[in-house]
């Protein structure tokens, strides 16, 4: 039965889980993921999950391990942040380039140095070559159903490639919001049974997994990579409608709020998307026709939804967690890119926030549209630094 | 074991085809198919990057009979930690029946050095799967550097002999004993000169109820330089000047066997290092009067290891 509970973004992402019973989990504690693992072992310990529970000794090892795990025909869970996403990082491509459909959930958090616990998004970001699906949550609820939708995207056979389910560190990891359950017979009929493909515990059909590939096949197997990130458009669509179907919970491969008749849209990522709604509603009663936009799928990037969302706008605000030293915060360069092909570009900004947890609050987002809206915002700002 | 017979051994399922890439006269595909015989059961190998792992898995072929997989450098020991838990699983849950091993095979850069933490883990999480150490003590892949394992005075293209030094200066590390430490079912060294040593320590790690490493030798032509047909007399050498002593250790006690236990019991001979060190290129330096101190201090190096090896062991 659906059911109402009170719980914060890690517990949510372990309940998923433990709905799921995946065969293998294999995991490093490190805040703030640190509470999925130590509640999921919990849920080994009482035995409601027939999961193998594997605490190996670096996040290097647990990606390795899900990977030939997932490899062998087990479906397989792991989580990390920062620095274990980065430790991880040497096996990140190679998850994807052997097309094993792992769910690793990412409680996004700042990238030393210096080092930091906070949140931003400079560990997803800096993943965001490796070939990975990747899906934010903008609060609770949504690191919950994404968790649940994430194996039926990841595991269709046309797709077979790795999910990150990314959900803010502290703000949604450690915040008790409410929110409804799917009943668990329901997750285990819609997750389905893992159909692995050419599975190495299939020992009568021997296959050599992670072969060593000239230029005449990697680059082909990069661009089989790039048709199956493709076709994950569709068959993102797909699983958002089938859910929504059981939960009367509605996705789509955009969060759009209040875009259709905006002037100026801001385009943010993850929880501080709740932020900007709330913005959005005061710089409308103050006559600034606003509104935003999450790519709540970020890998594949939705090129042509963003596109169509962000057509005859004055003007966009693409607001970055991460920073490229050097050049931009990584989505300001693909929404340019994405919007490249417009009849009239909107004018295009981007905006820096919140790295390492600094503040992001309404005031600071009002200001900065206010600025968009009047034209007098800097190409690239670093919103609410104290230098 | 005693029974072990080279005729029966030919009825083994090939499970490493020929043909592969490695150079002539490279132990490594010798000493793996002498570990693979050390089972009847459905066997599925990993591999750590390196030159076995690189010269069996040319895209779009692959020499392997039974399931194999690699990732990556540092890591062999979870990836074939990975495969075998997820073995544990399904086979708990009833989907599948098959009775399977897990071996990963690795070099001494894989092993000594770069994947030694992933090791350490995977051992005392008490996985149950054999490592095999192929050791050809450098880094042979990447064109003969050092590595942990490497002996003292040997030139390599990082330790290099030259006018001011000597080779590497430093006495490779006990790797074996840092296995035993671990408090694992079964640790051996073997050497391929000796098939039924191998085979036979082969069939008692995969034999064992936890994990089990197994530590080769490997001597290598190109990187040790010596003619390519004389593979095994070195591998036989290494054991014979007590380079590489053959033993095994059983839950903690150690046995030295074969020609290392006909050395310790005075029924064969124990040939100088100096043997050892005239035997290969990679050495000839030390040849020069100037660098004598150094054959001395290797041959002091090996007879405290063997003298201790000899105090722990019953034979």
């Amino acid at each position: 039965m659906a059911m109402d509970i009170a719980i914060n973004g890690d517990n949510a992402v372990a309940l998923a889980w433990k709905q799921i019973d995946p065969d293998v989990c294999a995991a490093y504690p490190i805040t703030p993921q640190t509470i999925i693992v130590e509640k999921f072992a919990e849920y080994v310990a009482n035995g409601e999950v027939t999961t193998e529970f594997v605490c190996v000794e670096s996040e290097h090892s647990a990606l390795t391990l899900c990977t030939s795990s997932e490899s062998a025909g087990a479906r397989t869970f792991t989580a990390t942040a920062s620095q274990g996403l980065a430790y991880m990082w040497e096996m990140l491509p190679i998850t994807a380039a052997m097309r094993t459909p792992l769910i690793m959930a990412v409680a996004n958090r700042a990238v030393s140095g210096p080092i930091n616990i906070n949140n931003d998004h400079g560990d997803a970001m800096s993943a965001r070559d490796c070939g990975w699906l990747m899906l934010f949550a903008e609060n609770v609820q949504q690191a919950y159903d994404i968790s649940i939708m994430a194996p039926r995207i990841a595991e269709h056979h046309d797709i077979q490639l790795p999910c990150m389910v990314n959900l803010d560190g502290f703000i949604l990891t450690h915040a008790i919001e409410r929110m409804t359950m799917v009943d668990t017979a329901d997750v285990k009929k819609f997750v389905g049974d893992f159909k692995p493909l050419y599975p190495l515990l299939d020992v009568k059909h021997p296959v050599s997994h992670g072969n060593m590939d000239g230029p005449d096949f990697y680059y082909p197997h990069k661009c089989q990579s790039a048709m199956a990130m493709q076709k994950a458009i569709d068959v993102c669509e797909e699983v958002f409608a089938d859910f929504a179907k059981l939960t009367g919970r509605e996705y789509h491969l955009l969060d759009e709020y209040r875009c259709d008749d905006a002037d100026f849209v801001a385009v943010i990522l993850g929880s501080s998307m709740g932020t900007m709604k709330a913005t959005v509603d005061i710089l409308r009663e103050n006559g600034i026709k606003a509104g935003c936009l999450m790519p709540r799928v970020f890998r594949p990037w939705p090129e042509a939804a963003i596109a169509k969302a962000l057509a005859g706008k004055k003007a966009v605000a693409v607001f970055d967690k991460h920073l490229s030293i050097g050049a931009y915060g990584p989505m300001f360069p693909e929404i340019v890119a994405a919007c490249s092909e417009l009849d009239k570009l909107p004018k295009m900004y981007n905006v820096i926030y919140g790295l390492g947890g600094a503040d992001a609050t309404v005031a600071g987002f009002k200001k900065m549209m206010e600025e968009v809206a009047a034209g007098g915002a800097s190409k690239i700002t670093y919103l609410g630094v104290k230098m | 074991m005693t029974s072990l017979s080279l005729k029966d051994l030919t009825k083994m399922p090939v499970r490493l085809a020929s043909g592969h890439r490695l150079c002539a006269g490279c132990a490594e595909s010798i000493i793996a198919k002498q570990i693979l015989m050390g089972t009847e059961d459905h066997v599925i190998v990993s591999g750590s990057t390196g030159c076995f792992e690189v010269s069996t898995t040319i895209f779009p072929y692959t020499s392997w009979n039974t399931p194999y997989i690699h990732t990556a450098f540092g890591n062999g020991a979870a990836t074939c930690a990975g495969v075998e838990t997820a073995y544990a699983a399904l086979k708990r849950k009833g989907k599948i029946s098959d009775t399977i091993k897990f071996v990963n095979f690795a070099g001494d850069g894989a092993t000594y050095d770069i994947g030694l933490q992933a090791l350490s883990g995977a051992m005392e999480r008490g996985h149950k799967m054999m490592y095999v150490c192929l050791n050809n003590e450098a880094y042979m892949n990447t064109g003969i550097q050092r590595s942990s394992a490497t002996g003292m005075g040997a030139s390599t293209t990082t330790s290099w002999a030259g006018s001011m030094a000597s080779g590497k200066k430093e006495f490779p590390k006990d790797l074996t004993a840092i296995m035993v430490a671990h408090n694992i079912p079964y640790v051996a060294q073997v050497s391929p000169h000796n098939w039924r040593d191998t085979v036979t320590k082969a069939s008692k790690g995969f034999a064992a109820d936890g994990p089990s490493f197994i530590n080769a030798v490997s001597p290598c032509p190109r990187g040790w330089r010596f003619a390519s047909e004389d593979t095994i007399s070195m591998a036989r050498l290494a054991v014979e000047t007590c380079i590489w002593p053959l033993y095994e250790v059983v839950d903690g006690q150690y046995n030295l066997t074969a020609e290392s236990a006909r050395i310790a019991d005075g029924k064969a001979e124990k040939k100088p290092v100096l043997e050892w060190i005239k035997a290969q290129g990679r050495f000839k330096h030390l040849l020069q009067d100037r660098w004598e101190p150094v054959v001395e201090s290797i041959q002091d190096e090996v007879d405290k290891r063997w003298d201790k090896l000899i105090r722990l062991s019953k034979f």
